[in-house]
């Protein structure tokens, strides 16, 4: 979060290197994303470090969520401005790839806002293929109660939607778990469009990745 | 235009071309896709196509360079990704080959930075072909009709995936096994056939990384090269 305290903290020449860059940190961290801007880059796992390289010299690497995600580069402007705006002088943003960007990088408190803004969060612990795995044409609603097709779909297993029928995606408005997979891709790589059988309310999804 | 100077990079390069190709074809579906969800598909797997090509081209030399000042003959991307969309069935038959070869390719190259971060993506690209293709196949009769149409079409570029790419920590015999088993299982199940032409050598087509193309490219190229030829270094 941006605040004067921290504003203090990096331009008072008393403070230890390590206050300051936990206050570099905060402020870079506090950027919010510009397409989920509900969130912050500290919550979304992106900020992967802040160092400081010299006198008024920051070096910031974040990684991006998905490999074409357009959003980076707006990332790195705004990480830029903040610090610039907070006394540094010299801000370089580095993208680094390893180790992956997961969704399971997004913070707790992430998770509730996102779901608060009406996007069903990623489930944690991805199940993650080692490798292509066989699909089906397995039924795309989930829920844990009162399927009619009795037997969960088992030649889903393994694939990205396998714990669909385990671990269903919840409405993010009500609540439901009986919710049916529209689109595998929505309004960004990152999301699946999602409708609600209880609530009959459209909503993303935050793939697992 | 300086040639990448190690094997690795000429390799990445191919790769690089692979994306940037196929990110194109795809984003010629904008405004023509059949339904909008997938349109959107179609966008979001051609924007995570793009942002491969741009990780790999900025490791090799400048991106605007690379992507559009080459000349046909200096494109290293295989022949099945230049190829023109078709109808739908014809590009989802193009996703199930490339989406399925990639994934398992890039699961192989466990020390390479954007194989690795790319790969999951992949995974979902390479789910959407698998539904699609069961879906057309054991489809309409009219839609079993043209996925199989596309499936012989298309079948004489498969060869070329397996070419090895010399840089590349990957086992090409164990990939092609991988990639036949995973096509047959597919196909099986969507109730179409695994065509039984050539898949290279003879008249078969197969040399684009080399820098042989298919008469379809050079209009590709002619495309997504035109704005930045004509305006060098134009920015909005």
């Amino acid at each position: 979060m941006v605040t004067g305290t921290g504003t203090d903290a990096v331009a008072a020449a008393d403070t230890t290197s390590g206050e300051r860059v936990a206050v570099l940190r905060e402020l870079a961290g506090g950027v919010p994303d510009p397409e989920l801007p509900v969130v912050s880059l500290a919550e979304l796992g992106v900020l992967r470090s802040v160092r400081e390289t010299g006198e008024g010299r920051v070096e910031v690497e974040l990684t991006p969520t998905y490999t074409g995600c357009p959003a980076l580069e707006t990332m790195a402007a705004d990480v830029e401005r903040v610090l610039h705006k907070h006394g540094v002088a010299d801000v370089t943003v580095r993208t680094v790839l390893s180790p992956p960007w997961s969704t399971d990088d997004i913070t707790d408190e992430g998770r509730r806002k996102l779901a608060e803004f009406g996007v069903a969060p990623p489930r944690t612990g991805a199940d993650r293929a080692g490798g292509p795995v066989r699909v089906g044409l397995g039924p795309t609603r989930t829920r844990t109660r009162g399927r009619e097709t009795g037997t969960p779909d088992d030649t889903a297993a393994g694939t990205p939607y396998a714990r669909d029928v385990r671990d269903p995606v919840r409405c993010p408005h009500c609540g439901s778990d009986d919710t049916t997979l529209l689109s595998r891709f929505s309004s960004t790589a990152c999301k699946a469009l999602r409708r609600c059988e209880t609530c009959r309310e459209p909503f993303d999804h935050f793939k697992e990745l | 235009m300086s040639e990448p100077v190690t094997a690795l990079a000429t390799a990445e390069l191919a790769l690089a071309d692979d994306a940037l190709v196929l990110s194109h074809r795809l984003g010629e579906w904008a405004g023509h896709a059949p339904v909008l969800e997938e349109e959107v598909a179609l966008a979001n797997i051609a924007l995570d196509l793009l942002g491969q090509a741009r990780t790999l081209y900025s490791g090799l030399g400048d991106e605007d360079e690379l992507a559009y000042l080459r000349e046909e003959r200096d494109f290293r991307n295989c022949q099945l990704v230049e190829q023109p969309n078709g109808d739908f069935a014809a590009t989802i038959v193009r996703q199930l080959f490339f989406s399925t070869w990639q994934e398992l390719l890039y699961g192989q190259l466990t020390a390479h930075p954007l194989a690795t971060k790319a790969v999951r993506e992949v995974a979902y690209h390479r789910d959407h072909a698998e539904h699609w293709t069961l879906r057309l196949g054991d489809g309409t009769t009219e839609s079993h009709t043209r996925t199989q149409r596309a499936l012989d079409a298309l079948w004489r570029y498969t060869g070329e995936l397996f070419q090895p790419l010399p840089g590349l920590d990957a086992d090409w015999a164990a990939l092609r096994a991988g990639w036949d088993e995973r096509i047959a299982d597919v196909l099986g199940r969507a109730t179409l056939s695994v065509p039984e032409g050539p898949r290279e050598g003879g008249w078969a087509a197969g040399a684009g990384r080399q820098g042989l193309h298919t008469e379809p490219f050079g209009r590709l190229l002619a495309e997504m090269q035109h704005l930045h030829r004509s305006h060098p270094g134009a920015k909005w």
